[in-house]
């Protein structure tokens, strides 16, 4: 018997650490992003809440300065890991952007406990590859919510600060749930409390919060705004619509449900709130295996035959919806907010170049325009 | 690390002092063996910070 309990303990320890390593290379991967013209500086988001400080839920905030003064913006991704199209939108202004008036502060990886945690039972890849002219720029691709590693025990049911409205246990860990936040808090209220600090400290104007939804859940392929974001949102819905061809419907912010960016934001303090939605077929429930492929070119089966039977809410064709097509989309998106803003305040514009739009990404691809790190000045290249 | 959070990495490890007690007096039941060795895989993980 002795000899059989070491026989299974063997097999169960090299099983374990078979699993354990992939899992452990994951979170520790780091995706090196180079730091471009208009970045004067790097800062944490621990800065605005200093109980970050040392934790995997401290994040790099890229500050992007123009010449001239005016408004400031702020531009989220990855509050969902798992909704990436953000996070290659956040490192290609990053990377490309030139600031002709006021300050962008870029977050990209905002959630970025999650951004190191993946989702086993659903079959998430862990990495995925961009192809570049230089090679392929690997990211890692992280979960909805913030690993346990981070913030562990969950409640029975996660009971919203400040409103006490009553939320699933599992949005204790979603940042897109538990703003405005505190900062005696959960962690990730914590995270949501730091970036509440940076919009009324640095007394922001506009806040984009990048995501990605199912083609067969009614709000995507849209802006969420609240009420006093609408206005923006409903002149940038038809610019793009008139001027690059492309659907961007505007939904409402709900009043009532609370913990997202796009209603909190709005209410506790000056900043004008965005949400993106653009749709990922990858994290419809009905598709085929959750691969690589999927995640990239959005292509599946099972949701052309749905579409077939018109129960998505995106037009939905044998191309799929590929990932330049998504990160186009929040390009524009985000582009046409900060014009439309400036139209309406010149003296706080905020006005970019540099950076690509829909038709450009669509035909020449995301990868075009990430830089090589390796050819970079190794001072302007950080890791993520 | 909060307080709460300190709390279940001991009840962790405590189940594990537990399920490896149970492994080492168990002298008959290989399904049993097996098992407990399959619940002790995610308390390991946890405790060591993988997953």
């Amino acid at each position: 018997m002795t000899r059989l309990k070491i026989v299974l303990i063997f097999i169960a320890a090299v099983l374990t650490t078979l699993g354990a390593i992939p899992l452990y290379r994951h979170r520790h991967y780091q995706v090196p992003v180079v730091a471009g013209p208009a970045v004067t500086r790097v800062e944490k988001l621990s800065r605005f809440a200093p109980g970050l400080k040392g934790t995997m839920a401290d994040t790099d905030v890229f500050v992007l300065e123009g010449a001239r003064p005016g408004g400031k913006a702020l531009l989220l991704a990855n509050t969902h890991a798992n909704e990436p199209a953000g996070l290659l939108t956040a490192v290609l202004m990053i990377e490309n952007a030139v600031v002709e008036q006021g300050t962008l502060y870029v977050i990209p990886e905002f959630n970025a406990s999650a951004g190191r945690n993946t989702k086993p039972g659903d079959g998430y890849p862990l990495y995925f590859d961009i192809p570049t002219e230089w090679g392929p720029k690997r990211f890692r691709m992280g979960n909805r919510d913030a690993s346990p590693l981070e913030q562990w025990p969950d409640p029975d049911v996660y009971i919203h600060f400040p409103e006490k409205q009553l939320l699933s246990f599992l949005d204790v860990r979603n940042t897109n749930r538990t703003w405005p936040g505190r900062a005696d808090g959960p962690l990730m209220e914590n995270v949501t409390f730091a970036a509440m600090e940076l919009l009324r400290s640095e007394k922001v104007d506009v806040a984009i919060d990048m995501h990605g939804a199912e083609t067969m859940f009614p709000v995507t392929n849209c802006i969420v705004a609240p009420l006093k974001s609408s206005k923006i949102a409903t002149l940038v819905s038809m610019n793009v619509k008139a001027m690059e061809g492309f659907d961007n419907h505007v939904e409402p912010s709900p009043a009532n449900f609370h913990g997202l960016s796009h209603r909190e934001i709005g209410d506790f303090s000056d900043t004008l709130p965005f949400l993106l939605e653009a749709p990922i077929p990858f994290l419809d429930q009905p598709t085929g295996p959750k691969t690589v492929d999927l995640l990239l070119d959005g292509k599946d089966p099972f949701l052309l035959s749905l579409s077939r039977a018109k129960k998505l809410f995106v037009p939905y064709d044998e191309s799929g919806w590929p990932m330049d097509k998504r990160v186009g989309q929040h390009c524009s998106v985000s582009l046409e907010i900060l014009r439309q803003f400036t139209k309406k305040n010149p003296e706080k514009g905020i006005v970019l170049s540099g950076v690509p739009r829909y038709a450009e990404l669509v035909k020449n691809g995301v990868g075009r325009y990430f830089h090589d790190p390796a050819k970079a000045d190794p001072k302007s290249v950080h890791f993520e | 690390m909060s307080v709460i959070m300190i709390v279940y990495y001991l009840l962790s490890i405590y189940l594990t002092v537990v399920l490896a007690g149970n492994f080492i007096r168990e002298k008959k039941n290989v399904n049993d063996l097996i098992l407990t060795l399959l619940v002790l895989i995610p308390l390991i993980l946890r405790i060591l910070r993988v997953k």
